[in-house]
């Protein structure tokens, strides 16, 4: 019978089916961050359990860390220090190789796990964080998971799972210019919902994101979490496979070749039915910008915030203190952040910074970016980027997921209105009472210059 | 852990689409390497005036008299959303709060409610609403029925996968159930070691 990426991925897992729809799925790599791994590992100690396999599993301090330049294990989260230590201690006492907070590898966990080559195609990925899915764009099978599943996982290599539904979505043609996969995976949701792919696994396929580069692909993959989805996967290609080549702890030698005829094999065959399919023009994409408290919440960046439908709407609309039928262009905004697992990559401050070259952000607003991981961060200073961001009144800081939310206590304050690079837009996500804007790194950028919710095209500069 | 059966008492209405674990509980509140002491985060954007002065905010549900001794959720779709934080799940225990109906549920936070005994009970988004005009009335569920009786008098049925229904039941912890296919891990261990050598660090 033919089957689907993800029918290929799961049977392959599959140590036994437990006769009441689940199954038993091996897992192949466990990756623990410092807010909810550290409770994890010490329940598992606490409970006289053991890792198993350590030297498969692997931790980082990325959620709570400082991001200030000159850091240590204090944050401004008063008590994020305990979360630091215990995450340290876990490590130290299951024998977990741990990206501390000053080691050059150190990073968002879902930027250092592709750059250090320990997602790969084919293998089943696990990770107390929700944003995981970023990883099935290597045709892994990597999901978000809660602190027990976490326990477990560490204890037996298993979890047990029932297999969701296969959707594929399929997106084909070209990108107008500065239309990235930020715009993409933002027209997606507000098509099809936050719940729109609940109980899927989603394949994404089509011309557009072949054409993508890995970044762009974990881009896309990342917020299909903000589907509702059980996780995201592309087909690993040409483009995978010189991504990973000589990464740290990809396969070298006889065993990357066995392993390049081994992922040759995993996509979907070609009449392998899916449960559901949508098909997506890229080339009627633009740019788009969220304007409520849900990723759905989201338009173009040219366009009006919508009439209220519902009371959901009208509740974004108080908190976002924003009235109907506004033009996206006449918001002001107070501030600014580019980073984060879904575009804390080279490339994502590789299109901020071209917009950014020779210009400067709106007085008064205060503007960040943090890299994704220290080698982003060395990578982007090697070609000068840091400087394009300070002279345009970027403050430029050291990597974790930092504003992403208010895990460390990092905020831009009470009321103020951002827009951001990042994944969610929930109320106080980014700190009490802050507001929200998600979309590219590259809009984000015209933003900052312009001062108003600006697309890139849109940007009307003196150069 | 605790098993699940017959849950009674007050249901609290919080008709609300795609209530995300960050309203659930806020990251300032999880504040220790605990699974405990997270209570008085529980929906402290909506549940304070103020987050630091912990001014309550009266019209927020559980603030009101009639349903501050809430055992039952009543709500919308997508329910715990978002992030992965177990927290949302410690923390609606911790409260007090034992079952959350609505419609569907985010995944992640219904693996983390299986795993912790908080019972989610789906049903068509029709018969929830038809319960939140209820919800002053004391509610009686039973799990191994699937049935939430209202105040003594009418009952509607609810779905759950028949093995969180079991594991729920029996208070099962599912780490020792997994153990229980220890041999076969490791067959399969041994075999994906020889198929997939690249794998072994």
């Amino acid at each position: 019978m033919p089957k689907t990426l993800f029918d290929k991925l799961w049977d392959a897992h599959v140590v036994g089916d437990l006769g009441d729809g689940n199954a038993l799925l091996y897992i192949d790599r466990i990756f623990l961050h410092e807010r909810t791994g550290s409770v994890a590992l010490k329940s598992l100690e606490e409970g006289g359990r053991k890792v198993r396999f350590p030297a498969h599993v692997f931790g980082v301090m990325d959620h709570i860390v400082d991001t200030q330049i000159g850091r240590t294990d204090t944050t401004q989260m008063p008590s994020g220090k305990q979360f630091i230590s215990a995450m340290r201690s876990g490590c130290n006492w299951a024998g977990i190789r741990l990206f501390d907070i000053n080691d050059p590898d150190q990073g968002i966990v879902h930027v250092i796990s592709p750059e250090k080559g320990i997602v790969l195609p084919g293998l089943s990925l696990v990770c107390p964080d929700s944003h995981t899915c970023s990883q099935g764009a290597f045709g892994a099978l990597a999901w978000g998971i809660g602190s027990s599943e976490a326990e477990h996982a560490l204890a037996t290599n298993t979890l047990r799972a029932a297999k969701p539904k296969a959707l594929r979505i399929t997106i084909n043609g070209d990108t107008d210019n500065n239309v990235t996969a930020k715009d993409i995976i933002l027209a997606v949701i507000a098509k099809i919902g936050t719940n729109g792919a609940a109980g899927y696994a989603i394949e994404f396929t089509g011309s557009a994101v072949d054409a993508m580069d890995m970044e762009a692909r974990m881009t896309l993959c990342n917020m299909a979490v903000e589907l509702s989805a059980f996780t995201a996967i592309i087909a690993p290609d040409a483009t995978t496979v010189s991504y990973l080549k000589n990464k740290e702890y990809a396969p070298k030698g006889a065993m990357w070749e066995q392993a390049k005829a081994d992922w040759k094999t995993l996509k979907s065959d070609p009449s392998a039915l899916f449960s559901q399919t949508i098909e997506i023009n890229a080339s009627d994409i633009k740019t788009m910008v969220s304007w409520g408290t849900s990723p759905e919440q989201s338009v173009t960046a040219t366009s009006r915030v919508p009439t209220p439908q519902s009371k959901d709407d009208e509740q974004a609309l108080i908190y976002m203190d924003l009235v109907p039928e506004i033009r996206l262009s006449d918001i002001k905004i107070d501030a600014a952040f580019i980073g984060s697992c879904t575009n804390g990559r080279l490339s994502d401050l590789r299109a901020a910074a071209a917009i950014l070259k020779n210009n400067h952000i709106k007085e008064n607003i205060t503007a960040i970016c943090v890299p994704g991981s220290m080698a982003v961060k060395m990578a982007a200073e090697a070609e000068g980027l840091d400087k394009i961001f300070t002279e345009a009144g970027f403050e430029w800081r050291l990597p974790g997921c930092s504003m992403c939310f208010y895990a460390g206590g990092e905020s831009f304050g009470p009321n103020a209105r951002v827009i951001s690079t990042t994944n969610r837009n929930f109320e106080n996500r980014q700190g009490p009472g802050t507001r929200t804007h998600i979309a590219s790194p590259a809009t984000v950028a015209a933003s900052a210059i312009n001062g108003k919710i600006c697309g890139p095209n849109e940007l009307e500069t003196g150069r | 852990m605790k098993s699940v059966n017959v849950i009674r008492g007050v249901a609290a209405p919080m008709f609300e689409a795609n209530v995300d674990t960050d309203v659930i509980i806020p990251s300032r509140e999880m504040k220790q390497v605990s699974k405990t002491g997270l209570s008085k985060g529980l929906f402290a954007g909506r549940r304070y005036m103020n987050f630091e002065t912990r001014e309550i905010n009266p019209s927020f549900v559980l603030n009101q008299p009639e349903f501050s001794s809430a055992v039952i959720l009543l709500t919308d779709q997508n329910f715990g959303c978002g992030s992965s934080r177990e927290h949302a799940v410690w923390a609606l225990l911790e409260y007090g709060i034992q079952a959350i109906i609505a419609p569907s549920f985010g995944s992640i936070f219904y693996k983390n409610c299986i795993n912790n005994g908080l019972l989610p009970a789906t049903m068509d988004r029709s018969t929830v609403m038809n319960l939140v005009k209820q919800s002053g009335s004391e509610f009686a569920i039973s799990l191994s029925n699937q049935t939430i009786t209202v105040a003594g008098q009418f009952s509607v049925t609810f779905d759950i996968n028949e093995s969180d229904k079991k594991l729920l039941m029996a208070g099962l912890d599912p780490i020792d159930q997994a153990l229980t296919y220890s041999k076969e891990i490791e067959a399969f261990e041994t075999a994906r070691q020889t198929s997939h050598p690249w794998l072994v660090l």
